[in-house]
Parts: structure tokens; sequence; C-alpha cells
């Protein structure tokens, strides 16, 4: 039998080698196992966990969990989707959190303000939305340009902002905890079209928008040549100093969107508390998702399953009754793993 | 000449590194008190001989002696304390401590269990006294300029008990007022019997400080000679393997020999500077003709490409482009005016290797290939065809990542990012070094025929059959000037490399040729 399997074999191995097609598949080497869990890796991990779930977990598969978890994971997954550019041009940005904070501190100000323009009800909100978020730009237009035209490496350039974000805003509401009841603004955190979360839609949209630029615009193959090697990208014409501010200008806008689905959901701002720790849970997921930290290569799909894959930890040590620090170390533990499986091979 | 048992002694050294055989072979002798230089061009073998010797790279066999006995340094303390210290071109010292901390650093003199400061402030000042320099040893170093830093990398050495020093292009970032004052200091470390080796491409620092010289080629040590033994273009046709007077062999290169058109004007350069690498340039390039562009490492022939192509900004001089003078503050601006720059190093400045041969190929095109922003993959697709067929690139498709290819499959993918662009003018910083004899002839006759319909061509190369039979006129740099321009009739490999050394007597046509 096992002597037939072998005949077998050497008589298949050499047409069944055949390829793919002359534009592929050549000159990429299969290395079964390893390079599937390098280019799966976090699939698979997402897939396993929501298996574990069904089995142990009562009452998993329900809409009500679904819209749980992704109503949780909505603001992670926006922010992680502009660290995931960031990320992509060799550099990384922890003030998104901060930046998230001061988004949340500006908009109950501009739609509870009593007087001057923004006392209209509805110019009141629609200027809570935009504002806020602008401001979030601005401040990552200043991280980009300490990046570029200060040369400060990113992960101290963004820590200034990590540091003295939070400040501002506590000192724009003076350190107090705002709380407030607006439906119509409120609906960015807790409108349900379709009965589908709103920030669940908004997340869908802020990713699929994100993979598409990166795929097929002219600034998606800058970013990546830039990551990829910023001397060659230079030398080749691309404005390497616009491509970086651009990126922590969109991680700054993404945090500011993200500020104001927190405060939406939770009907209150509070300077402290909005977007704390946030830099780490994005950075987190876009590592999981199979984004190397170096640059030059991306998956804005991959940083999606990221940050699902931390959402669902969450949920599961919870809802197992994990006490919380253990649940901390196992976090820590998972996403340990699903890292090292992805590691690059050595060149 | 009878020498003396000699303080260092190495033999037979061999070293492979994957795919290349960096020593074969290679030996060199340097005698007590000895002022020894080191030679040879990029990839001979000389770093990688002098990290053998201070333990930084382990050698596959041969045997060093050092003061009469079998030595194995594992690392480059162990060297240090041995005897035998290097100072690097890029000094490596603590930039914000004081000077004495960085001259007795790890080995502070100490009182009990507390740095004595005074009394390693007084031995730091000592022992720079012995080259009169007189600072104040407690400012950080970083407050000194370059030259001053090397003294200290210097002291810090003799603090050690140094019996050989090391200086890898120890001149290479100081002016000349720096460089009389290192020299008088290696004088001072040979009158009190410390031997030196002494790295540089500056012929005649060689024969203003050296004893003997050690030329290395492909790994092998080719002379050791005592330097008033032996000419400059002796050496420089050492370095180059070549015979003096030798005849140009033809058909060497994918070059065809004959002239080309010479056409209107494109590039004009003169008097280019930047930095200390580059001091007095002039430069012009015709549509239609191949400039070489010759001269020894460290001559400052790259340094010309980045300035013109905008990579590095000019502090001096004027560049024109149709006779019109330019100002080009980035690579894109360049690009935009028609000139393509191929970089010298493919890994560091050249591919995005993580990127498929498709997108390298038209990373610089893409402002032409997009439509609102959005690149149109059609088009890309169609040229990217077109240049894989017409530049024979090997691939198993666009799709590729370029890290798979073989360098001479890169360097054509490179190539082919400029050529979609329909440049005008192309900067070539050695196109064929690195990669295989076949590819090599095909971008040679590519060149060629480029030049041909109409391109303008700036080439920088070390190898002498490229510019002989390739070139229409050569210039020739010698640290950071133009010092000829050698036209078509005049090219042969000894007036170039008389060129490089300045023997003016062998270089027919050494004088500029101001009309045009």
């Amino acid at each position: 039998m096992s002597e037939l399997k072998s005949v077998e074999n050497t008589l298949a191995s050499p047409t069944g080698k055949a390829p793919t097609g002359p534009a592929r598949g050549n000159g990429l080497k299969r290395e079964g196992l390893g390079n599937f869990l390098r280019s799966y890796g976090a699939l698979l991990a997402l897939l396993l966990l929501v298996i574990y779930n069904i089995i142990f977990t009562r009452n998993f598969l329900t809409t009500q969990t679904l819209n749980v978890n992704l109503t949780q994971v909505a603001t992670i997954v926006i922010v992680a989707t502009g660290m995931t550019l960031v990320i992509a041009t060799g550099g990384i940005d922890l003030s998104v959190g901060s930046l998230m904070a001061i988004s949340g501190a500006l908009a109950p100000l501009i739609f509870l303000s009593k007087q001057g323009p923004f006392s209209d009800p509805v110019l009141g909100v629609v200027a809570a939305f935009i504002i806020p978020v602008l401001v979030a730009g601005a401040f990552g237009l200043f991280n980009g340009s300490l990046v570029t035209h200060f040369k400060i490496q990113p992960i101290i350039a963004t820590l200034v902002l990590f540091i003295a974000g939070r400040g501002i805003a506590q000192v724009v509401t003076n350190g107090n905890l705002q709380t407030f009841r607006n439906p119509s603004f409120q609906y960015i955190g807790l409108g349900r079209p379709f009965d589908i979360p709103f920030q669940v839609i908004l997340m869908l949209v802020i990713v699929a928008l994100t993979a598409w630029v990166m795929r097929v615009t002219i600034f998606g193959r800058y970013v990546l040549a830039v990551g990829g090697n910023e001397a060659a990208a230079r030398l080749s014409g691309v404005p390497v100093n616009r491509v970086k501010l651009a990126v922590y200008v969109i991680s700054g806008i993404l945090s500011g969107i993200a500020g104001l689905i927190v405060i939406a959901i939770n009907s209150s701002s509070d300077a402290n508390l909005v977007g704390q720790n946030m830099e780490l849970d994005a950075i987190a997921a876009v590592a999981v998702g199979g984004t190397p930290l170096t640059g030059g290569r991306v998956t804005i799909f991959g940083t999606l399953i990221g940050a699902l894959i931390i959402q669902l930890i969450r949920y599961t040590l919870l809802a197992n009754r994990v006490p919380d620090a253990a649940a901390l170390v196992v976090k820590a533990a998972i996403i340990l793993v699903a890292v090292y499986i992805q590691r690059p091979r050595q060149s | 000449m009878a020498q003396a048992e000699p303080l260092l002694l190495m033999e037979g050294i061999t070293k492979t590194f994957p795919g290349v055989r960096a020593l074969r072979g290679a030996s060199l002798r340097v005698g007590p008190g000895e002022v020894h230089a080191v030679i040879g061009q990029n990839g001979a073998g000389k770093s990688t001989m002098i990290k053998i010797l201070t333990g930084a790279y382990r050698r596959d066999s041969g045997s060093i002696f050092f003061n009469g006995k079998p030595i194995e340094f594992h690392s480059p303390q162990a060297a240090q304390l041995a005897g035998v210290n290097t100072i690097y071109q890029e000094i490596n010292l603590v930039p914000f401590r004081s000077v004495s901390e960085n001259i007795f650093l790890g080995r502070e003199p100490r009182r009990l269990g507390f740095i004595n400061w005074s009394r390693m402030n007084a031995e730091a000042r000592a022992l720079l006294q012995q080259f009169d320099v007189k600072i104040d040893v407690t400012r950080p170093l970083l407050t000194y300029n370059v030259a001053i830093q090397q003294m200290v990398a210097i002291a810090r050495a003799i603090s050690f008990k140094s019996k050989l020093v090391i200086m890898d292009e120890p001149t290479s970032s100081l002016d000349d007022k720096e460089v009389s004052t290192l020299f008088e200091v290696i004088r001072r470390l040979k009158a009190q019997g410390v031997s030196v080796i002494f790295v540089s491409h500056r012929l005649d620092e060689l024969y203003a400080v050296c004893d003997r010289v050690t030329v290395m080629r492909d790994g092998q040590t080719v002379t050791d000679k005592a330097i008033k033994e032996i000419t400059k273009l002796e050496l420089v046709a050492l370095m180059l393997g070549k015979e003096l007077g030798e005849v140009t062999r033809s058909g060497t290169t994918g070059f065809s020999e004959g002239t080309h058109q010479a056409e209107e004007q494109l590039l004009e350069a003169r008097k280019l500077k930047v930095g200390h690498r580059l001091n007095d340039v002039d430069l012009d390039v015709r549509a239609g003709e191949i400039v070489g562009l010759a001269g020894l490492l460290g001559s400052g022939r790259t340094e010309v490409a980045r300035a013109v192509f905008g990579a590095d900004q000019l502090e001096g001089g004027q560049v024109k482009v149709d006779n019109r003078p330019v100002h080009f503050r980035s690579p894109a601006d360049a690009i935009k005016a028609g000139i393509g720059f191929c970089s010298e190093d493919r890994k560091v400045e050249g591919i995005i290797p993580f990127m498929s041969v498709r997108e390298n190929m038209t990373l610089a095109l893409l402002p032409h290939l997009s439509r609102a922003g959005i690149v149109q993959k059609a088009k890309q697709q169609e040229i990217v065809e077109k240049f894989i067929k017409r530049l024979d690139i090997k691939t198993a498709g666009p799709e590729q990542k370029i890290r798979e290819l073989s360098g001479g499959n890169q360097q054509k993918v490179l190539l082919a990012r400029w050529l979609c662009l329909n440049p005008r003018l192309l900067l070539l910083d050695e196109p064929t070094r690195g990669i295989d004899v076949g590819a090599k002839s095909e971008i040679q006759a590519l060149i060629n025929e480029l030049a041909n319909e109409g391109l303008g061509v700036l080439m920088i190369s070390s190898e002498l059959e490229e510019l002989t039979e390739g070139c229409d006129r050569v210039v020739v740099l010698r640290d950071g000037h133009s010092v000829a321009e050698i036209p078509h009739e005049g090219i042969s490999e000894n007036a170039i490399m008389a060129a490089m050394v300045h023997e003016t007597a062998a270089a027919p046509g050494g004088e500029r040729n101001t009309d045009v």
C-alpha cells in the first residue's frame, strides 16, 4: 500500500507541479504550513476564537452578541486603520488616544453652547461633527511636521501629543465631566439604520475606502514606497514629506471621529478616559493583523481582523468570567502568539 | 632592504561570505614604527582585512602574528587591549560626554569606587598635549570640530598603549589645515614607535605621510612596496589591474566603438560645490552622447550625479539644462526636467524590495499614469510588458517581487523605471556593478542604443574598459575637482589613469576644451 503511494508520488511529481499560469506562481516558493500561517494566521486565529466561543460561551450565536462586539470594536478599527497607514510608512502614532480625548472634549462644548453661532441646534450639531475632527486632523499635521521638517523619530514626535493632548482636552473642559442628551449628535454612536449600529456602518465604509485607496490610487502606492525604501522613493520623485504629512493627518482625523463615537455612546465626555490606551489597542490590532511595523507592506483587511481578534479575546474572557488581571495577561499572550506565527522569515 | 621583525604579519588570509569570496590568500606586513598605506578599489578586500585583524570578523584560514606571537582576537575589545586600535571614518565616540570621559570611557581612574575627575582630566590634558592640542577637556566632545574629535579618538587609542593604530579614511571629512595637523600627529606616533595602518584613496596623502604601501585587488595582495619605489600611476594601474602601456583591447564590453552624433547641449554644470566632497566640477553633456565620469574612490563622482539630480543641495556653482539655469530642490524637479538617475547601490537606493516588478518599474511614472489620483492599471500593465520584452527582463511576470530577481534583472527594472519616462538625460552610477557578465553586456549595448536614439548619458564607472569603449568623452575627477576632459580620440586607459593621479604629461587633451 505504502509502496504504491510512493510510486504514485514519483509519477505525480513532475507533472504535478504544472505552473498555474505564466504570470504567477513560478518565482514564489511554497513552504507549506509556515507560509500558510504567515498569510492567513490572523484569519485562522479569529476562526478558532469564534469556534471556541460557539462551544463554550453561552448565547454566543445571537445578533445581540454580534452587535455588542461590533459596536465595541468599531472605534478600535477606525483608529487602527489610520495607524496602519502611518505604520506602512515606517512610522507610528502614539497620540491617537489623546486626539480622541480632544475631539471628544470639543464636541459637547460646541453643541451645548448657549450663545454664539452654534446655539442654533442644527448648526451646532453639524459643527460638532466637523470642527473636532478638523482640529484632530490639524494636530495630526503637527505630528507629521515634527516627523518630516524637524526629523524627529515618529515615536518621540507623537509622544509629545500623547502627553500634552490629554492635558489640552482637560484644559478645554476645565477638567469637568460633560454630560448631555442630544439624539441628533448621538446618532453617530447610538443610531441604528436597518437595525445595524451606525458606527459599524461607518467602520466598514472607512475600512473599505482605505483598502480601496491603498490598492488603486497613486497615494497608496506612494505610502508603500516610502515605507519600503525611503531613499529610493525620494530618488524616484515621490513627494516623501507630503506623503508622511498626509498619513499623520489621516490618523488624526480618524482618531477625531472615534472620539465622537465614544462620547456619543457614553452620553458624556471625560477628558481623562476617552481613548485611554487606544494607541496600544490600535498598534496591537495592526501587528496582529499582519502589517509589519517596519513599514512597506500593509493589509487593511488584516487590521480589521486583528481588531476583531482583540475585541473577541476581551469578550471571551469577560463572558467566561476570567478575572480582569488574568484577562490582561491572556490577552497579551494571545497577541504574542499571533504576531509570532506571522513573523517574517529571515532573509 | 632587509626588514626587522615585523610588528604585524598577516598571511594567507581567506574569508568567504555567502556568494562572495572577499579575501583569497591576502597578506599584510607592517613593521614597527611604520606608517603603512592600504589601498584598493571598492570590494578589493581592504575593510574585510582590517575587520579580521581587529576581531570584528573571523577568518576562514590564514595566520596572524602580532609582536612575534600568533594571535586571534575574538572581539574589537580584545584587539584594543592587545594594542591594536582602530579610528573609524565615522568617529565612534560619545558626543554628549566630555573629552576626558571619552578618552577614558570604560576605564576611568577611580578612587574609592568614584571617578577621580581631577586625575582623569589631567591625564587627558597630558595626552592631548603630545599632539599640541590644547583644549578644555571638560567640555562635551560635540562642541569641537571633526578634526579635534579625531585627535581625541587618537588620544584614546594612545592611552591604551597602542602599538598599532588603524585609520580608516581619516581625512575624508577634514579640510586641508586639519589634514596637515593629522599628519603631524601621525609623524609623532611614528616617532614614539607606534605603527599606523592608513587607509585612504587620496594618493597625494599616501606620499606625504606613508613609508610603505600595500595594494589589494579582488581579495588578494598584489603589491607591498616602499612608497618611494612606486609612482602614482603604477599604484593606480595595480589597483585597477592594468598593465602600463597596455594596448586597449576592444570588444570586451557590449559597447560598439564609434562616436555618437553629438547634438545640442543638454547639461552644463559649472563650479559645482557640495561640502568637502565636491569643490569645483565642470561638466557638459550633449544630446546623443555618452560622457564618462572617471575618478578614484572618494573623488566625488557620485556626489556630482546627486548634485545635478537635486538629491543633494548645491552650495555653489550652477547647473543649466537646455542653456537655462535650473535649481532643483528635489529629485522630483529634476525628473520633471527630463532627467533620470540610476543610483549606485541598488539595495539601498534603488529597489523597493517588497513591491512587484510592475510597481518598481512605474514608480517614477505614476504621476503620468493616473487620472484623478487613480492608477490606470491597463496602461501601466501595457508599459511594463513592453519594457520587460524590450530589455529582456527575466522574471516570472510583472507581479513578481523585485527582490526575487537577480542583480542584473533588478538593474534592468531600475533602468526601465527611467526609460519609461522618456528622459532626455540619464545619470548612471556604476550601471553594471555586481551583475553577471551576460546582463552586463546587454545593459552596455542598451545604453549605446539609447544614446544613438538621442539620449544624453552621464556614466560613472570604475571600469576602464567601460569608459574607453563606451564613452564619447571622459571627464576625470580628483579630490572633488574636475581635472581633465578627454576627447574621444584621446581616450585610453593610460590617459584616464594619468589624469586620475594628475600626471598631465600622459594625458592628451588634459586641458579643458572651452570651444564647443
